[in-house]
C-alpha cells in the first residue's frame, strides 16, 4: 500500500510545485520588465526596488540578480553589486552577458578596493 | 498595392513583432560614481608647488606637470588653484643640504625661488629616492602652508625617461585564402621598440600641519616601432592623459561612464 502511494504523493507534489514556481517566475518577470522600462528612463531608484522585489519573489532568477547588480553599481553600492553579480553567475554560469557585465564591474571595483586597502 | 507587396509588408511587420518579443537583453548606459580618495572639505585652496623630477632632459617634466595639473584642477575641482612660481624641489633639497649646520630649517621663501628643472645632470629613478626626505620635512611644508594661507599642497616626484624594449611581439595579421576569404591570425615577430615611461608619485600635504595626507603612485609606458620618431613632449602628454583621471579622483568624486546589459 505504502509503495503504491509514494509515487502518487511525488506526482502530486510535482503537479503542485511546477505551476507554483512558474507563477513565481512570471511574477518576478513582471517586476524585471517594469524595472527595465524605468531604468531606461533613468529612474534607477524605482528600478532597483523592482529588481529587489523580483529576487525576493524568485531567488533563482539570474537575470534579476544581474540587473540588480547593475543598479547597485550605478548607485555606487559596490559590495551589494558584487554579491548580486556573483549570485547571477552562480545561477547561470554559462551566460556570457552576465559575465561581461561582471568583468566590467570588477575593473572598477578592484581599483576602488585597492585604493581603500592602501 | 499589389497582393505581393501587401504580403511582403505583413511578413516584415510579423518578423519585427516576433523579434521585438524575443529580445531578452537591453544595452544601457550607466555612470558609476567613484568617491574622492581624499576629504578636501577643510581646504579652499590648492597649491601645486613642484616636483622632484628626473629622467630625460628633453622635457622640463617639473614645469609641464605643474602646469598640466593646475589647469586640470582649475576646471575639474572645486578648489581655488594658487598661482605661484614652479619650485624645483631638487634644488630646494640641495640648498637645504648645503645649509645644514648653518640653519636648522631653511625658509621656504629663500629656497623656493628656483623654477623649472634642476641644473644638475638628469636624475635616475634611484637618484630621486634620495630626495624623498623633503616630503617628510613637516616644518618646511608647514611654513610654506602659512605663506599661502593653509592650502592643500600637491607635490611628489616624477620620473620620465626613454626606454628600449626589443623582443618578440604577438600581433594580429590578416590572411586571405585561395577563395579570397579573410581570416586574422596571430603572428609572433621580433621587434625593436622604443618609447617612454613615466612614474609619478603624487603626495598631498596638509598646509595647516605640514603632514602628508595621501600618496598615490603610478607607472605607465608607451612603446613605438624603432623607426617611428615621436617627440618626448607628445609622449609625455599621452602618458599623463592616462594618469590625470586617477589624480583628479583623489580630490573630487568622478563618474565612470560605461554600458551594461540588462536581462529579461
Amino acid at each position: 500500500m505504502r509503495a503504491r502511494t509514494f509515487p502518487l504523493v511525488l506526482l502530486a507534489l510535482f503537479v503542485v510545485a511546477v505551476p507554483l514556481s512558474a507563477d513565481r517566475r512570471s511574477d518576478a518577470k513582471e517586476q524585471v520588465e517594469f524595472g527595465i522600462s524605468v531604468a531606461n528612463k533613468g529612474l534607477w531608484t524605482e528600478a532597483t526596488s523592482r529588481w529587489e522585489k523580483a529576487v525576493e519573489i524568485d531567488p533563482t532568477y539570474a537575470a534579476a540578480w544581474n540587473n540588480l547588480g547593475i543598479a547597485y553599481e550605478q548607485g555606487g553600492k559596490f559590495e551589494e553589486a558584487n554579491k548580486s553579480y556573483n549570485k547571477a553567475i552562480q545561477l547561470d554560469p554559462n551566460n556570457q552577458l552576465i559575465r561581461q557585465n561582471y568583468d566590467l564591474f570588477r575593473e572598477i571595483y578592484d581599483r576602488t578596493k585597492r585604493r581603500r586597502d592602501r | 498595392m499589389t497582393v505581393r507587396s501587401a504580403v511582403a509588408i505583413a511578413s516584415l511587420t510579423l518578423a519585427l513583432a516576433v523579434s521585438a518579443a524575443c529580445v531578452s537583453f537591453y544595452e544601457i548606459g550607466i555612470e558609476t560614481p567613484i568617491q574622492a580618495k581624499l576629504d578636501t572639505s577643510p581646504f579652499q585652496r590648492v597649491l601645486v608647488l613642484g616636483f622632484v623630477a628626473g629622467g630625460t632632459k628633453d622635457v622640463d617634466v617639473n614645469s609641464e606637470t605643474v602646469r598640466l595639473l593646475r589647469s586640470q584642477l582649475r576646471t575639474k575641482s572645486n578648489l581655488k588653484v594658487i598661482d605661484s612660481d614652479v619650485v624645483s624641489l631638487v634644488d630646494v633639497v640641495d640648498k637645504l643640504k648645503s645649509n645644514v649646520g648653518t640653519a636648522a630649517t631653511a625658509s621656504p621663501a629663500s629656497t623656493s625661488n628656483a623654477t623649472g628643472g634642476s641644473k644638475d645632470d638628469a636624475k635616475s629613478e634611484k637618484d630621486l629616492e634620495s630626495y624623498d626626505s623633503i616630503f617628510a620635512d613637516v616644518a618646511y611644508w608647514k611654513k610654506l602652508g602659512e605663506e599661502y594661507q593653509a592650502p592643500l599642497i600637491v607635490t611628489g616626484s616624477i620620473y620620465f625617461a626613454d626606454i628600449n624594449k626589443s623582443g618578440i611581439v604577438e600581433r594580429p595579421q590578416e590572411v586571405y585564402d585561395q577563395l579570397g576569404r579573410r581570416t586574422v591570425v596571430s603572428v609572433r615577430q621580433w621587434m625593436d621598440r622604443k618609447g617612454f615611461a613615466i612614474a609619478p608619485k603624487f603626495i598631498f600635504i596638509d598646509g595647516r600641519t605640514g603632514t602628508q595626507l595621501y600618496t598615490d603612485s603610478y607607472r605607465e609606458e608607451t612603446l613605438y616601432q624603432s623607426t617611428q620618431n615621436t617627440p618626448a613632449l607628445s609622449s609625455y602628454f599621452e602618458l599623463m592623459d592616462r594618469l590625470v583621471p586617477g589624480f583628479l579622483n583623489t580630490l573630487s568624486s568622478q563618474k565612470i561612464k560605461s554600458t551594461r546589459v540588462l536581462l529579461k
